[in-house]
C-alpha cells in the first residue's frame, strides 16, 4: 500500500484536510513510494469534496462498502475513518491496521469468543492488547477513546495509555482481565484528560492498591466511572472526594464495598447522575447501630435525571422503597443481582412505566413477569437471570412466563429468559405478539428437554420464531431440537447474524442447513452437538463471510478440520486442546476458526494447534 | 429388562463393550452409589473402566422411563467416537438424581455465578437472607430505633447495644445460659421485679414476650418487634410466657 510509505502523523482535522490532501497527492498511485506525478487539479478537487463527505458517514458498515467502490474512494474513506472496528484481533495485524487507516481517534476491539465466557477454553489462550497498545502509541499519537471486550490487558498496557496517548479521554473494558489496581492507579493519576473509566463484568485484581486515590487533584473532568466490578474495598473518603469534584459527572457504578450510607453521601454530591449503581443497597457492617437513618427517599428525590439504575448487590430488600421517586423517568432498571421476591417488586415495578430495559433474576417467578408485563409497555429489552443455575426440574419461571410478557410487552426487541421449562406453544405466542424481536435468545436449562406438555423437541417454537419475527439477527437455542429446528432456522433466518446452539441437532444435516441457508451468518458457537466433518464442510462457500465458527464437543475429527484449512488458506483453524487430552488424537476437543489477513498467529500457548 | 439387554447387544456388537462391565442388575454395581454419580460417564466405546458407572447401565436402568427421543440421544452419545462426553444425558421425566454439572453449563458467567454463590454464602452463614431489622421502642422515650438483630450474637450484646441506646435502662440477669429462667416462677418475679425496665418482643404469632425466652437464634428468626416496657407491666406477660414457653417444651 504506498500511500503509507508517506504516512503523516498531523492530527486530523478538517481545517487542515486541505494541507493534507496536497501531501497525500504526492504518496498516491501505485509503485514503492516514489514520489508520483502531481494528481491533476480536478482530481484534487474530487477527492476533497468526498473527503468532507465521507467524514459524515459513521456507520462502519456504510463505509466498508463506500472503500470498494473504486481506489480512489478506498484512500479517502481510510483518511476519514476515525473509530476503528475490529472485531476479532486476529482478523487483522496491528501493523496492517495502522497502515492502512491513519487518523484513527477511537479504537474498538474483541478478542477471545463468547465461549470463553463459561470456561469452556483455557486461560491464556490469546487476545493481548499489548500489541495493539505499541502500535497505536507510534501510529495515533492523539488516540481518545479506546474499547476493548474479551481482551488481556495488563498493568503496563494501562500504563501505556496513560503515559504515551496525551489526549485520552475514555477506556471501556468489558469483560477483561489480566490488570489490578496497580495498573488502574498509574492509568487514573497519568491520564489528566480522562472523562470516561468504564470496567464492565471484568476480572481486577487486588493488588490493595488504592487507585481512586490516585486522580489527579483539582477539578475532574471525569463523565463516567463504573466499577462495579472491582471486588476490593476502595477509599471511600477519596472517592467522596472526587465525586465532589466531577461536576460533569453523569454515570457512576459503585461496588459491592460501598456501603449504602455511603451511597447516600455520594448521591448527594451528584444530584445530576443520570446513571447509578448502588453498590451493596446495605448497612456496612460498622455503621453505628440504631443511628438515625438517612433520608434515603430524599436522595433518590433529589435525582431528577436518573434513568438508569443498577447495583443492590446485597440488597436488604426493606430499603428498596428509597427508590420509589425515580420509578417514573427510569427506563433502565437492572436487578440481576438481588435476590427479591414478586411481592417485593412489584410495588417498584408497578411505577415503571417507562422502562425499557430490565434484567432481573428469576426469583421474582412468573407472577413477577406478569407484574412486569402489566406496567412496562415500552419494554425493549428484558434479561431473566437463575439465582440457581443448575439443571433441576423445577424453576421460578417458565412458559408462564414468558406468554405474559409476550402479551404485555409488544415493543419488545430483545430477550434472554433462563428457564428449567418452556413450551412451544409460549415460544409461538411470543413470535407472533413480539414481531420486533431482533434478538430471541432461550435457554432451557434441562438439556435435550422437550416441550413439558406436549412431550414434542422445541422445534415448532423456535420455527416460529425465524418464521414470524423478520428482524431478527440473533438467535440462541435450547431445549430438546431435531434437524427440523435447523431446517427452520436455514430457511427462515436470512437476517441471522449470530447463533448460539448447545446440545441439540440429530446429525449433520441441521448443520448444513444452517451453513447453507443463512446467507447474513457471521458467529456460529456451537457445544455439544453431533455435527462432524461432512457437516463441516458443506460451510466452506460461506466460511469468509464469518467472523467466527466455534466448535467444542462435537464429532470433528483433525483430518476433517486439516482438510478445510488446506481448502481455505485465509482461514486460521485453530484446535484447542483441553487438559486431559492427547496431542495427536485425531478427535477435536474445540474447533476455533476465524478468517484473517495474517496467516497463524505467533503467539499461541501450548494448547493450541494451527493447522 | 428385555428391551435393556437387547439394546446392550446391539450397542455391544458396534462398539466392542465388555460385557461383564454392562451386565444389568438391580443392586448398584461395585456399590457405587446411583445418586452420587449422577451422569457424567465415559463414553462406553472407551476401554478405560475408571470405577465410574458404564453409559449403557445408565441407559439400561432409565430405558422404561424416557421417551422415544430420549432413547435416540443415548445412541447418539454412545456412537460419539470417544470424543469427551462431558454432559451425560439426562432425559428421565421423573425427577432424576442430582446430575453432575457440566462444563459451562448453563452458559452463565462464571462472574454472576460467583457473585450469586457469595450472596447465597453470606445470607447462609446469618441463618437468612437480608438483616433482621426490628424497631425499638422504650416507654416513655419520643423516637423508635431500629436494630438490626443480626449484628449481635447473643442476649448479652443485645442488651448492651440496647443499653447504649437508651442509656437509662439495665437489663436483668439473664443466667448462665443468657436465658431468663421461665419454670422457675420466683426467680421470675425476682427479675421483674428488680428491673426498671424490661425488653419485650412480638413474636411472628402477634404474641409479646419477654425477651431471652428461647435460645438467641430462635429469637432472631421470630422476633418482629422490640419493645423496652416497664417491669411492672411486664408482670402481666409473664405467666402468658411461662405457658408458651412450657408448651414448646
Amino acid at each position: 500500500m504506498s500511500e503509507d510509505d508517506e504516512r503523516q502523523q498531523s492530527p486530523p482535522s478538517d481545517l487542515e484536510f486541505v494541507s493534507n490532501k496536497a501531501r497525500n497527492c504526492n504518496a498516491t498511485g501505485s509503485g514503492s513510494g516514489h514520489p508520483e506525478f502531481q494528481s491533476t487539479y480536478p482530481d484534487q478537487v474530487l477527492e476533497n469534496v468526498l473527503e468532507n463527505v465521507l467524514h459524515f458517514l459513521t456507520s462502519r458498515r456504510d463505509r466498508n462498502a463506500a472503500s470498494l467502490v473504486c481506489k480512489s474512494w478506498y484512500r479517502v474513506e481510510a483518511l476519514t475513518r476515525s473509530e476503528l472496528f475490529i472485531g476479532n484481533c486476529y482478523a487483522v495485524s496491528p501493523g496492517r491496521a495502522t497502515a492502512r487507516f491513519t487518523r484513527v481517534k477511537a479504537l474498538h476491539l474483541k478478542g477471545k469468543p463468547r465461549f470463553a465466557d463459561f470456561n469452556l477454553m483455557p486461560p491464556d489462550w490469546g487476545a493481548h492488547f499489548n500489541p495493539w497498545a505499541l502500535a497505536m502509541a507510534k501510529a495515533y499519537p492523539w488516540l481518545e477513546k479506546v474499547h476493548l471486550k474479551r481482551m488481556s490487558v495488563t498493568d503496563d498496557d494501562l500504563a501505556t495509555l496513560a503515559e504515551l496517548f496525551l489526549g485520552f479521554k475514555e477506556l471501556v473494558l468489558v469483560c477483561c482481565d489480566g490488570f489490578g489496581t496497580s495498573g488502574l492507579a498509574i492509568f487514573v493519576s497519568k491520564c489528566r484528560q480522562l472523562k470516561v473509566l468504564d470496567l464492565i463484568e471484568s476480572e481486577v485484581s487486588d493488588d490493595e492498591t488504592d487507585w481512586i486515590s490516585c486522580f489527579p487533584e483539582g477539578e475532574s473532568n471525569l463523565e463516567s466511572l463504573i466499577f462495579d466490578c472491582v471486588e476490593c474495598h476502595i477509599n471511600f473518603e477519596a472517592l467522596d472526594r472526587l465525586v465532589a469534584r466531577s461536576p460533569s459527572l453523569k454515570k457512576l457504578k459503585l461496588n459491592r464495598y460501598v456501603s449504602i450510607g455511603q451511597l447516600y453521601c455520594l448521591m448527594v454530591r451528584a444530584p445530576q447522575l443520570t446513571h447509578l449503581g448502588t453498590g451493596s443497597f446495605s448497612p456496612s457492617d460498622i455503621a453505628g447501630q440504631g443511628d438515625q437513618e438517612p433520608d434515603y427517599v430524599a436522595a433518590f428525590a433529589a435525582c431528577r435525571s436518573l434513568v438508569c439504575l443498577s447495583g443492590f448487590r446485597e440488597i436488604i430488600p426493606d430499603y428498596l422503597p428509597a427508590i420509589y421517586p425515580v420509578c417514573a423517568n427510569l427506563t433502565s432498571l437492572n436487578f440481576s443481582y438481588a435476590n427479591i421476591t414478586a411481592d417485593q417488586l412489584k410495588p417498584i415495578i408497578s411505577k415503571c412505566h417507562k422502562l425499557q430495559t430490565f434484567w432481573v433474576l428469576d426469583s421474582i417467578c412468573d407472577e413477577g413477569l406478569q407484574a412486569v408485563a402489566a406496567t412496562c409497555k415500552d419494554l425493549r429489552e428484558l434479561r431473566v437471570f437463575p439465582v440457581d443455575p443448575r439443571e433441576d426440574n423445577d424453576g421460578p419461571v417458565s412458559e408462564v412466563g414468558l406468554q405474559a410478557i409476550s402479551e404485555g410487552c409488544r415493543k419488545l426487541q430483545s430477550i434472554l429468559y433462563f428457564c428449567q421449562r418452556m413450551t412451544n406453544a409460549a415460544v409461538i405466542a411470543m413470535s407472533k405478539n413480539c414481531p420486533d424481536l431482533v434478538v430471541f435468545r432461550l435457554c432451557i436449562m434441562g438439556r435435550h428437554r422437550p416441550d413439558p406438555v406436549t412431550g414434542e423437541p422445541m422445534d415448532d417454537g423456535f420455527g416460529a420464531i425465524v418464521m414470524n419475527c423478520k428482524k431478527l439477527t440473533r438467535l440462541a437455542v435450547s431445549g430438546l431440537l431435531t434437524d427440523k429446528a435447523f431446517d427452520y432456522i436455514g430457511r427462515h433466518g436470512k437476517l441471522v447474524r449470530t447463533l448460539s446452539v448447545a446440545f441439540a441437532g440429530d446429525s449433520d444435516m441441521a448443520l448444513k442447513y444452517v451453513l447453507e441457508g443463512c446467507p447474513q451468518l457471521q458467529k456460529l458457537e456451537i457445544r455439544d452437538s453431533p455435527f462432524g466433518d461432512a457437516a463441516l464442510r458443506s460451510g466452506l462457500h460461506h466460511y469468509y463471510n464469518m467472523r467466527f465458527l466455534w466448535m467444542s464437543s462435537c464429532r470433528l475429527t483433525r483430518h476433517g478440520c486439516q482438510e478445510i484449512a488446506r481448502a481455505m488458506p485465509r482461514l486460521v483453524v485453530e484446535v484447542i486442546r483441553s487438559a486431559d487430552e492427547e496431542e495427536m488424537d485425531d478427535v477435536v476437543g474445540t474447533l476455533y476458526m476465524y478468517r484473517s489477513l495474517e496467516g497463524p498467529r505467533t503467539d499461541a500457548p501450548k494448547f493450541v494447534t494451527i493447522l | 429388562m428385555e428391551v435393556g439387554r437387547k439394546m446392550a447387544n446391539m450397542l455391544g456388537t458396534e462398539h466392542d463393550l465388555n460385557f461383564k462391565e454392562t451386565e444389568l442388575c438391580l443392586g448398584l454395581p461395585g456399590g457405587i452409589a446411583v445418586v452420587a454419580a449422577g451422569n457424567e460417564t465415559e463414553s462406553s466405546s472407551s476401554p478405560k473402566i475408571n470405577g465410574k458407572r458404564g453409559f449403557s447401565e445408565t441407559v439400561d436402568l432409565k430405558l422404561n422411563l424416557q421417551s422415544k427421543e430420549s432413547t435416540m440421544d443415548l445412541n447418539k452419545n454412545l456412537d460419539d467416537n470417544g470424543s469427551k462426553e462431558k454432559s451425560g444425558s439426562a432425559k428421565d421425566p421423573a425427577k432424576p438424581p442430582a446430575k453432575a454439572q457440566v462444563v459451562g453449563w448453563p452458559p452463565v458467567r462464571s462472574y454472576r455465578k460467583n457473585i450469586m454463590a457469595n450472596q447465597k454464602n453470606s445470607s447462609e452463614e446469618s441463618g437468612n437472607s437480608g438483616a433482621a431489622l426490628v424497631k425499638v421502642s422504650m416507654d416513655g422515650a419520643p423516637y423508635l430505633r431500629k436494630v438490626d438483630l443480626k449484628m449481635y450474637k447473643s442476649y448479652q450484646e443485645l442488651s448492651d447495644a440496647l443499653a447504649k441506646m437508651f442509656s437509662s435502662f439495665t437489663m436483668g440477669n439473664y443466667g448462665p445460659q443468657g436465658m431468663i429462667d421461665f419454670m422457675n416462677e420466683s426467680k421470675l418475679m425476682d427479675l421483674l421485679n428488680s428491673s426498671d425496665y424490661v425488653p419485650s418482643y412480638e413474636d411472628k404469632d402477634g404474641d409479646w414476650m419477654l425477651v431471652g425466652d428461647v435460645p438467641w437464634q430462635m429469637f432472631v428468626d421470630s422476633c418482629k418487634r422490640l419493645r423496652i416496657m416497664k417491669g411492672s407491666e411486664a408482670i402481666g406477660l409473664a405467666p402468658r410466657a411461662m405457658e408458651k414457653c412450657k408448651s414448646r417444651a
